[in-house]
């Protein structure tokens, strides 16, 4: 069946609408390639293939997998924890019933670090997912079950959340596009929250054109999330051909003198830049003076946030609850440290630090105003610059087991991806070439709402870097 | 010398607010349905649910914004309030914290500090002895209460005794009633009020350490439990001691406060902004839409009742802080069958509340017509107040006209002709010693002689006259 892997979910769609390849068929093809998964990517895989009516739509029965912590109905979302292991949610998130209507059902769910918390998918609690690019390698967190599943071709495309990065750092380690848009463009209803004004779903996708089309199946304004916005227009397929007149703005503060770069990213990503400027674009560097604050701000705001959004795991109503001899306090601690991992641990401390009385001002109210500060230099900067762009992460696909032992190495993973987050703008990560034989991605980070322009300029240069991702989706399922 | 001290009172009144749903879900409000029936996964804090703030929850805090007089903010924001308690299935409480709906006011002569909204906990029942979580064998939770709209309302520390918070309250309860807000019924825990007290010696202007006095379910157990908390606190500032700040539950059955081992007196409740919604943004809209339905409130129909019909303050109030006893008055000025409005309210207030008590009078036997007609004959000295009361006593009792009662019951004012005079002489005849001390100068005798004319005229003789007849038949 290599035709079908190697076709593009856009293809796959085109192939089941003109009658050449049944819906059902491509289903079950899936279905038994996530059963078959080595790479431990997935949580759930459907037991058996749905009839060919229940999958009408213009995605036209392509099936997805999505990240464990998105909510679907009578099915497990345990959010990579303990905690919530064996949870079956009477309700589904709005973004899984917008695309299940569209045509796209649902095949599997993916494994992720544990509530989002995680650059390496090392911290799920149902164990690490594998590299197909290297199965010594982390696939990138936390969304690393769905990129993986994507780059070893056994999901068409998948759901992702990005809090700080964790659809476009993991896209970038496992050589597939994964795009995060503005925040309040999709419907956060039904995502598990890790942290509430960060959290934006988004996907992972083989190519620029199936992150277009998917993406255009999700947005809009959904009246259970008031966060979420009326989408301006609607996102069509990308067509760009070249970028001529298209201002890039290179961040001197997150480019320049950073240490921990590896030689190979940046060597990829000047290549990718005179790529771009043969394509008629032009490359500046720009400044984002409050960017290299980005992190500190983040890894105050989030866990505040999660600190809080984590309060309802407590053994009162649902998942795990362990008993305390009689006292309530008691069953709250056990069922708390028995449930959660060490890295949310870890964070739902430090954002309770961060919160409390007498520290507040200095960590928490500090933070958002570095925010503010960060959202206002990405303002000025578009103002010079059509997109910003960066590597996505600093570094490859590193080993596993090479950064569990010293989280700010890890945290570091982010760096470039944070402040995008913290200013709530559209970025996409697409493969731009390799560094020792593993992917290398690039950013390419726009105004709020620009996300056509993105894909525009996106598809372009995945046109003209004509990266080669067919190794990896030949690993990792048997 | 004794220090004599002045208590200074504020309460935190919690007002569940009567819209169709809850705060932050669709669920519909719970009047006793089955436990746990009316929820769903917002409400029981299920991951990834969101909340949606109720629009007309908002309309409310508007109305109550506007009567209590406070300054509407433009933007207004929710917070989380951070704390563990299986009634809280969030884990946090979707409150306000330092940018409420609603800052300042007042209400009569109270200042208002703040009203802001959130959400009810769950109501908690704990199994076994003590009633409390701590020992109880099992304690299980209803989320129907859980979400419902609040609506919490503080004022400034502007109360001076407990008699007074209660007067006030029941001004606030009329109020709230009036704008169709809320059942505010206490014992059903649709209005609910904490205290909070201190005490300083007289002629002091700054504030004591107070005491919060929590959950008091009736008018009647406030103003006791804050009299208690009062004299609790004087005891110990004379006996050398000092007023810890603590929260105490007041007992009504025994009278006693208890301190409460509380979950919340040394909490840091780590508020912050709830991400999950965004700024009440207050239009003018909004606000227009909010004066044109603010119904005349007690305060105002109060200075209305004084100027329009020259009563006193204290009767105006009484009329218009119980809002059938100020409709039920002006049905019966609006009758015409009386001129004088200052007559119908003092018996309105006076003895048909003392026939009916809590009732209202709209439900009594006696229509406003017949309470107008009745103080008419009264004005006109064709009845004797006394005369008038009994015939009130037939009104309550079997409804009717009271020209034809008076009629039927020989009640009508006698004049003062040879009939009265007759009943004089017989009082004379019947009380020698009464007229001996009366003729030694003692004035307060002569009312034996009047009460036996009254009883002997089932109060229809003019107490006036009957005086006149007795010095003038005695020769005095
Ligand atoms: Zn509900």
């Amino acid at each position: 069946m290599s035709e079908i892997l190697d076709l593009t979910a856009a293809a796959a769609g085109a192939a089941v609408r003109s009658g050449e390849l049944g819906a059902s068929e491509l289903f079950e093809f899936y279905r038994q390639r996530a059963q078959d998964d080595q790479l431990n990517a997935f949580t759930w895989v459907a037991e058996a293939t749905p009839g060919e009516a229940a999958i009408d739509g213009p995605l036209s029965g392509v099936p997805l997998a999505v990240k464990d912590l998105f909510c679907t109905k009578g099915i497990v979302s345990q959010s990579g924890s303990r905690i919530l292991e064996g949870f079956r949610p009477p309700y589904s998130a709005t973004v899984v019933e917008q695309l299940e209507n569209a045509g796209a059902p649902l095949f599997a769910k993916t494994n992720q670090d544990e509530f989002a918390m995680g650059s390496s998918n090392e911290n799920s609690a149902f164990g690490p997912v594998f590299n197909p690019w290297d199965v010594t390698r982390v696939p990138g967190g936390s969304s690393g079950g769905s990129a993986a599943a994507v780059a070893a071709g056994s999901a068409p495309w998948a759901l992702g959340t990005d809090t700080g990065g964790s659809i476009r750092q993991p896209a970038s380690f496992c050589g597939i596009v994964g795009l995060k848009p503005t925040y309040g463009a999709v419907s956060r209803y039904g995502m598990i929250a890790f942290a509430s004004s960060l959290d934006q779903a988004g996907v992972l996708t083989r190519d620029v054109t199936d992150a277009a089309l998917l993406l255009s199946e999700m947005v809009g304004r959904d009246p259970r999330d008031s966060t979420s916005l009326e989408y301006p227009g609607s996102l069509v397929l990308p067509t760009g051909r070249d970028l001529s007149g298209i201002r890039l703005g290179v961040p001197e503060e997150l480019t320049e003198g950073v240490e921990g770069i590896e030689p190979g990213v940046r060597a990829v990503f000047d290549d990718a830049l005179r790529t771009a400027e043969s394509m008629g674009a032009t490359v500046e560097t720009c400044r984002l003076p409050h960017a290299p604050h980005a992190l500190s701000a983040y890894y105050l705001i989030a866990p505040a946030e999660a600190s809080a959004n984590l309060s309802r795991y407590d053994g009162v109503r649902f998942g795990l609850r362990v008993e305390g001899d009689g006292d309530l306090k008691e069953m709250y601690e056990r069922t708390r440290s028995a449930g959660f991992g060490p890295e949310v641990k870890r964070r739902i401390m430090l954002g309770t630090y961060a919160l409390s009385s007498g520290y507040y001002d200095a960590y928490y109210g500090r933070a958002q105003r570095v925010r503010t500060k960060i959202a206002e230099d990405f303002n000025t900067a578009f103002e010079s610059f059509d997109f910003i762009v960066t590597p996505t992460s600093p570094s490859v696909a590193f080993k596993l087991g090479a950064r569990t032992a010293d989280p700010l190495a890890m945290y570091l993973s982010d760096y470039f991806t944070v402040p995008m987050s913290l200013a709530g703008i559209p970025a996409i990560s697409i493969p731009a070439g390799l560094s020792e034989g593993l992917p290398v991605g690039l950013q390419i980070a726009g105004p709020a709402f620009s996300e056509q322009r993105i894909l525009e300029a996106a598809y372009a240069l995945e046109g003209a870097f004509a990266f080669d991702a067919s190794g990896a989706r030949r690993s990792g399922s048997k | 010398m004794t220090t004599s001290y002045e208590p200074v009172i504020g309460l935190e009144i919690h007002v569940q607010l009567s819209t169709k749903t809850k705060m932050f879900c669709a669920c519909e409000l719970s009047f006793g349905e089955q436990p746990n029936s009316r929820t769903c996964p917002v409400c029981l804090g299920m991951p990834g649910t969101l909340p949606v703030v109720n629009a007309r929850a908002i309309d409310f805090g508007l109305l109550i914004g506007l009567a209590l007089g406070s300054e509407i903010a433009p933007r207004s924001i929710f917070h989380r309030k951070n704390y563990f308690y299986p009634d809280l299935p969030k884990g946090y409480q979707i409150s306000q914290f330092d940018i409420p709906l609603c800052l300042g006011g007042r209400l009569g002569e109270v200042a208002i500090h703040r009203v802001h909204l959130e959400e009810d906990a769950a109501k908690l029942t704990h199994q076994g002895t003590s009633g409390r979580i701590n020992d109880a064998d099992s304690s299980v939770v209803d989320f129907n209460r859980g979400g419902t709209p609040l609506v919490e309302i503080v004022t400034e520390p502007d109360i001076y005794s407990a008699a007074q918070a209660r007067e006030w309250l029941t001004l606030l309860r009329t109020t709230l009633r009036q704008l169709g807000v809320s059942d505010v019924n206490m014992e059903e825990g649709s209005l609910r009020c904490d205290a909070n007290i201190s005490i300083r010696p007289v002629g002091e202007t700054t504030l004591g350490t107070k005491t919060e006095l929590k959950n008091m379910n009736s008018f009647r157990f406030i103003e006791r439990g804050i009299d208690a908390e009062i004299a609790r606190q004087v005891a110990l500032v004379e006996a050398g001691q000092t007023v810890a700040q603590e929260t105490l539950h007041f007992d009504p059955a025994s009278g006693t406060l208890t301190s409460l081992r509380s979950k919340e007196d040394s909490h840091d409740y780590r508020y912050f902004p709830e991400p999950d919604l965004v700024p009440i943004v207050v239009t003018q809209a909004m606000l227009a839409q909010a004066h044109a339905a603010l119904p005349e409130l007690p305060a105002q129909r109060a200075q209305r009742f004084e100027l329009d019909f020259a009563l006193t303050a204290e009767i105006a109030r009484m009329l218009a802080f119980r809002t059938e006893l100020g409709d039920y008055f002006e049905a019966a000025v609006g009758s015409r069958d009386c001129d004088d409005p200052a007559a119908i309210a003092s018996w309105v207030t006076g003895e048909l509340v003392a026939r009916l008590g809590d009732g209202d009078p709209g439900d009594s036997k006696v229509t406003p017509q017949a309470l107008s007609k009745l103080v008419g004959l009264v004005s006109t000295k064709q009845l004797t107040s006394g005369a008038g009361k009994s015939v009130l006593d037939r009104l309550v009792a079997d409804g009717g006209d009271p020209a034809a009662v008076m009629e039927s019951e020989g009640l009508a004012a006698m004049d003062s002709g040879d009939e009265l005079a007759e009943a004089v002489a017989d009082a004379i005849a019947a009380n020698p010693d009464a007229v001996a001390k009366l003729r030694d100068g003692k004035e307060q005798a002569i009312g034996a002689l009047i009460g036996h004319v009254m009883r002997e005229t089932k109060g229809r003789a003019d107490g006036g006259e009957v005086t006149r007849l007795v010095r003038e038949q005695l020769g005095l």
